[in-house]
């Protein structure tokens, strides 16, 4: 590790007592605290970070800020490795290591930068015309080729270590940028009393002054920066938030933001969060984003040694990084010889201004002299000389041509402010000819543009504005205040002056306009000629902007090229739609903590840990965990729920369905509410008594089904599906307010509220009378679909006799602070009839035997008919979806019905979603008669059964047909039966 | 978006889940099939100004009856749904 070259020996806001060691493709250097990884870089010489998109032409570090094109790097390893990281964001920390990109086998020898000999045959569009070359030869050799070609870094291949984070904010002015214009609207804004949040994305404040001598008060631009940070950190209702960028705006002054928390360290502390997304409601919006320096495009525009002006000042400036020895200055406004003192006083020596004006302002011409260079005017560089570093440029001062040799060439094409997130409220920019650039229009937004962004370039003027503006954002949200004193800024540039140069005519080489997609200016004149003349067909035609930095430096010289080629103004030609992120974002903190496990809730039954201690399997129910299955010692699932189905058909079983959707209903009209709702009548249902109900879609399709219970005159308790439990609730809300607000009924989801479990079998009723002493449950007392509620010792439980095996059941709900209590009683109860937990398989089992329906045959394409319940239309009265269920479509008989299908072959088994066809017929659409919809082997009939959806339904009965599963390469022959496999007679149900 | 519920005050969108358009009105009782047809699937997608139901999901749970522009997402107006239809009648 070498000493840094390039580095002054005083100056700039770095630590030179903290010395930080890094690596750039493996040779490692020394930086400083206070660096980025371009500005060390630059601090030891090198320049040369990348290669081009499609020509490898060697790139360098172009800029200090989000606009970089060129220095992208792969940041980090393994599983942090982060491609496409600007090295001109990327603080440095001790033992940083990056990766140039885009470059194979080594960046100064690249087997691939052959496509800048090969670029007649990469023109613009190339990618859209060879897609009409022969498609093997795309997929054989086109797209590989470009693919390796296009580089641009790897993403990491595993898990994402890292925790992220995502978290709101409520302000009444938010100011995004904290420059000098954002600075003072935030001071003004606080002061005022307002909440305020600051958002900046550099670690400190001050903007563009943190790289000029400019002084403020006698201050540095520094200590004036953070002595205002220091005051509006002390406002309890203020907030600054740094390594923050603002990278969206959405509607009703909705901004998210990413806030980088260690994206400076080597990792995040312990527990730390890497990065956090800011969403922020602000009341009123001021965007000080600044404005970026525009390139100019001429031959060879893209060799390293080449960058804009401001980026060489911020690197002498700020970072004490001397970018070149011997410079030339490209520029065709006055921002360009602002520079030039400082870049002198950071040890660059500037040999000359190259100037296209004819008119130069004497400010300007003296700020030249003073640093003793040449300017030549009506003078333009139509190339650049070099290999992989600039070494000098050809100029053509007013017809004379000349030669100047540097190592660093700094061009200005003017200012952009930037617009992003004012252009993403839904308006477009507005061309100002006065800085021969697009500035913010009247906004859709509570929001507003001050200093640079708005196209402010003088200092003093945008002060006098921020103040003003941070005012009177403060006072429409209710909070006064009075103007305070502004800083003295010391005066030494002119007014700002440019005329636009879009290219240098008659440059040689190719000269770059967009250097991150390599789009050149000749791509432009082709597009126009081709007929691409919209701009947005431009930037998709070329490419132009369409990369990482989104056009923030190519857009607007594309513009001017494209106006000059159709011979219109650039404001008629506008420009392309802005969208969010402003930079690119990593998904991760997009997720959050929304990952895994953790994606969304995990809700668990009263019972659960019962399960949890007795060996239970669960199984997921969209965010429910239910016990699936109750191994003991050395079983499967199949031979577990085998078990437990035949313990509970044999004698006892126990099973926790609290997931089951409940809803209380009361008031006058809930008899006339349930009665709507459900297709079959409700109406008439006694007082003590349970009813399966149908609910159909407005649309006529089965909704869900499930058992109401009339508890009292005006009182009912309705069960529907794990599944469907929010959908009912939301469409019996719907159909109350919406539909029928006149209806008197009230009614509240329980299911939490509620433990529930099913005790079945022809023991059921002995166990459960050990437990309930004081209720008759004789069948004569408490018949079938019977319920009652009581009081069990010093809570209400409730007790229905139904049953989803076939088996004599009941289903006991208590609260569910008591369910684990009642479940342990039970089982205690039970233990002489060796009663026995069952899970979901089980339950699965048992249902498929009796034929009942569940979600793989309720799904959103069947009929009340279709599923074998049309009876329970009810032709008396008017219920949701009567209307259409009547379509003809729908009742024709020939539709997919419900059947029962077994294999007769009882070695054999079945799969679920397998169609069904004639066995002679071959496995092809035209052929499909249906599908299996539930399987199961049945430990009652000894072989596979299954439920299915068969064209003609029942009318096939007795035939053979042929199950085929493409998916599982599986065929077998079945016999169509009926669906109620098991005592078909229900006579185990009403004893 | 932010959505100013009547029963809960200005709350973000993603408390809100979206139904559409709220213009079409349920077939009387003895409808023809086309009518309830037509109210079932024919559904306008303007671009404009627009009544559309919410449903504050996240919420105090009222199907909402918002007047907003689907271009500029501008809200002009937010209504119960059950007010709505009981001065329709
Ligand atoms: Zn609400």
């Amino acid at each position: 590790m070498k000493e840094a070259a390039y580095r002054n020996s005083a100056g700039g806001l770095i630590d030179r007592d903290r010395p930080l060691k890094f690596y750039f493709d493996n040779v490692s250097y020394q930086g400083f605290a206070g660096d980025t990884l371009a500005s060390a870089l630059i601090a030891n010489g090198v320049h040369l970070t990348g290669r081009g998109f499609k020509y490898h032409r060697p790139r360098g570090i172009y800029t200090s800020g989000t606009e970089e094109p060129n220095a992208l790097v792969e940041l980090r390893e393994d599983a942090r490795r982060e491609p496409n990281t600007r090295a001109t964001l990327i603080e440095l920390y001790d033992g940083l290591s990056a990766m140039s990109q885009n470059r194979w086998p080594s960046l100064a020898f690249d087997i691939l930068s052959v496509n800048n000999l090969l670029s007649p045959f990469l023109p613009a569009g190339f990618y859209y015309k060879t897609f009409m070359w022969p498609k093997q030869f795309w997929e054989k050799m086109y797209e590989p080729f470009i693919r390796r070609a296009a580089g641009l870094g790897r993403a990491a291949n595993k898990p994402d270590p890292d925790r992220y984070e995502r978290a709101t904010l409520h302000c009444d002015v938010l100011v995004v940028g904290a420059g000098p214009a954002g600075l003072v609207a935030a001071l003004a804004a606080a002061r005022s009393g307002a909440r305020v949040v600051l958002a900046e994305q550099d670690h400190r404040v001050g903007g563009h002054l943190l790289s000029t001598s400019t002084t403020l008060d006698s201050k540095s631009a520094e200590s004036w920066s953070d002595d205002i940070r220091t005051e509006i950190e002390a406002f309890e209702d203020a907030r600054l938030l740094t390594r923050t960028t603002v990278f969206g705006y959405y509607d009703h002054n909705i901004l998210a933001a990413v806030e980088r928390l260690a994206d400076h360290l080597p990792v995040p502390g312990a527990h730390g969060a890497r990065q956090k997304l800011w969403r922020i409601h602000a009341s009123r919006v001021i965007l000080a984003c600044g404005a970026f320096e525009r390139p100019l495009v001429f031959g060879n525009n893209d060799l390293p040694g080449i960058m804009l002006t401001s980026a060489a000042r911020t690197y002498a400036m700020r970072y004490a990084a001397r970018p070149g020895s011997r410079a030339v200055i490209f520029t065709n406004n006055s921002s360009g010889y602002d520079a030039l003192a400082d870049l002198a006083a950071g040890g660059v020596n500037i040999v000359a201004v190259i100037d296209p004006r004819s008119d130069i302002d004497s400010q300007s011409i003296a700020q030249a002299e003073a640093v003793g260079a040449r300017i030549l005017n009506r003078a333009v560089i139509l190339g650049a000389r070099g290999h992989l570093h600039v070494r000098g440029v050809d100029v053509d001062a007013a017809g004379v041509r000349e030669r100047i040799d540097c190592d660093l060439l700094c061009v200005s094409g003017g200012w952009n402010p930037d617009v992003h997130l004012h252009s993403q409220t839904g308006t477009r920019p507005v061309w100002s000819p006065d800085i021969a650039g697009f500035i913010p229009a009247e906004s859709r937004q509570r929001e507003l543009s001050i200093g640079g962004a708005a196209g402010q370039f003088d200092l003093a003027n945008a002060l006098i504005t921020a103040r003003q503006r941070g005012l009177d954002a403060a006072r429409e949200c209710g909070f006064m205040s009075s103007a305070f004193d502004l800083p003295d800024v010391a005066k030494g540039s002119s007014a700002y002056s440019i005329e636009p140069l879009w290219r240098v005519a008659g440059y040689h080489g190719k000269a770059l306009v967009d250097m991150q997609n390599d789009v050149k200016e000749t791509d432009i004149g082709l597009s126009a000629r081709e007929g691409y003349k919209s701009v947005e067909h431009l930037k998709r035609y070329t490419t132009l902007g369409m990369a990482t930095d989104q056009g923030k430096l190519s857009n607007v010289n594309g513009l001017g090229i494209l106006a000059d080629e159709l011979g219109f103004s650039i404001e008629s030609v506008g420009t392309t739609t802005f969208r969010p992120p402003v930079l690119p974002v990593a998904i991760g903190v997009f997720a959050g903590s929304s990952r895994g496990q953790h994606f969304s809730p995990t809700r668990y039954t009263p019972m659960h840990d019962w399960a949890v201690r007795h060996g239970a399997k669960f199984v997921e129910a969209g965010q429910w965990l239910r016990p699936r299955y109750y191994p003991r010692d050395g079983e499967d699932m199949l031979a577990a729920s085998c078990r437990e189905t035949l313990a509970t058909r044999n004698s006892v079983g126990l099973c926790d369905v609290s997931t089951l959707g409940k809803i209380d209903v009361q008031g006058a009209d809930a008899p006339e509410f349930l009665n709507r709702l459900h297709s079959n009548g409700f109406a008439r249902l006694p007082v003590g008594k349970a009813r399966y109900g149908l609910m159909l879609r407005e649309d006529g399709l089965v909704l869900d089904d499930g058992t109401t219970t009339r508890l009292a005159e005006h009182h009912y308790f309705m069960t529907t599906t794990t599944a469907e439990a929010a959908a009912v609730m939301a469409h019996m809300e719907y159909y109350h307010q919406a539909i029928w607000p006149q209806l008197d009924v009230q009614y509240c989801s329980v299911t939490e509220q509620w433990a529930s479990m099913a005790i079945a079998g022809p023991n059921s009723r002995a166990v459960l009378q050990k437990v309930l002493t004081r209720i008759d449950l004789s069948n004569e007392a408490f018949p079938f679909l019977a319920a009652t509620e009581f009081n069990l010792g010093n809570f209400r439980a409730r007790l229905f006799r139904i049953s989803f095996s076939g088996e004599l059941a009941y289903e006991l709900n208590v609260p569910a602070g008591y369910g684990e209590s009642l479940w342990q009683a039970l089982m205690n109860a039970g233990k002489e009839f060796g009663i026995t937990a069952y899970g979901t398989e089980a339950l699965g089992i048992m249902r498929i035997e009796k034929g009942h329906i569940a979600g793989p045959e309720v799904n959103g394409q069947t009929t009340a008919g279709d599923i074998g319940l049309g009876s329970m239309l009810s032709s008396k009265k008017e219920f949701i979806g009567r209307p259409l269920a009547a379509r003809e479509a729908l009742v024709d008989s020939a539709r997919e019905q419900l059947v029962g299908i077994r294999c007769n072959d009882s070695s054999m088994r079945l799969y679920a979603g397998a169609h069904l066809v004639e066995p002679d017929k071959a496995a092809v659409i035209e052929n499909d008669l249906g599908h299996v919809t539930s399987v199961t082997y049945s430990p009652m009939l000894k072989t596979w059964i299954a439920l299915a959806l068969l064209k003609g339904g029942t009318t096939n009965i007795g035939k053979t047909l042929k199950a085929v599963n493409p998916l599982m390469k599986h065929e077998v022959n079945v016999e169509v039966v009926s669906s109620q496999f098991f005592d078909p007679e229900n006579t185990r149900l009403h004893v | 978006m932010r959505i100013n519920c009547p029963l809960c005050g200005e709350r973000a969108s993603d408390e809100f889940s979206y139904l559409g358009d709220a213009t079409p009105g349920r077939p009387p009782s003895g409808a023809s099939l086309k009518e309830w047809h037509d109210y079932v699937y024919l559904r306008d997608n303007p671009r404009g100004p627009h009544h559309e139901y919410w449903h504050h999901v996240g919420g105090c749970r009222a199907w909402l009856v918002i007047h907003r522009d689907t271009f500029t997402h501008e809200i002009f107006d937010v209504g119960l749904a059950c007010d709505i239809e009981e001065s329709v009648g």
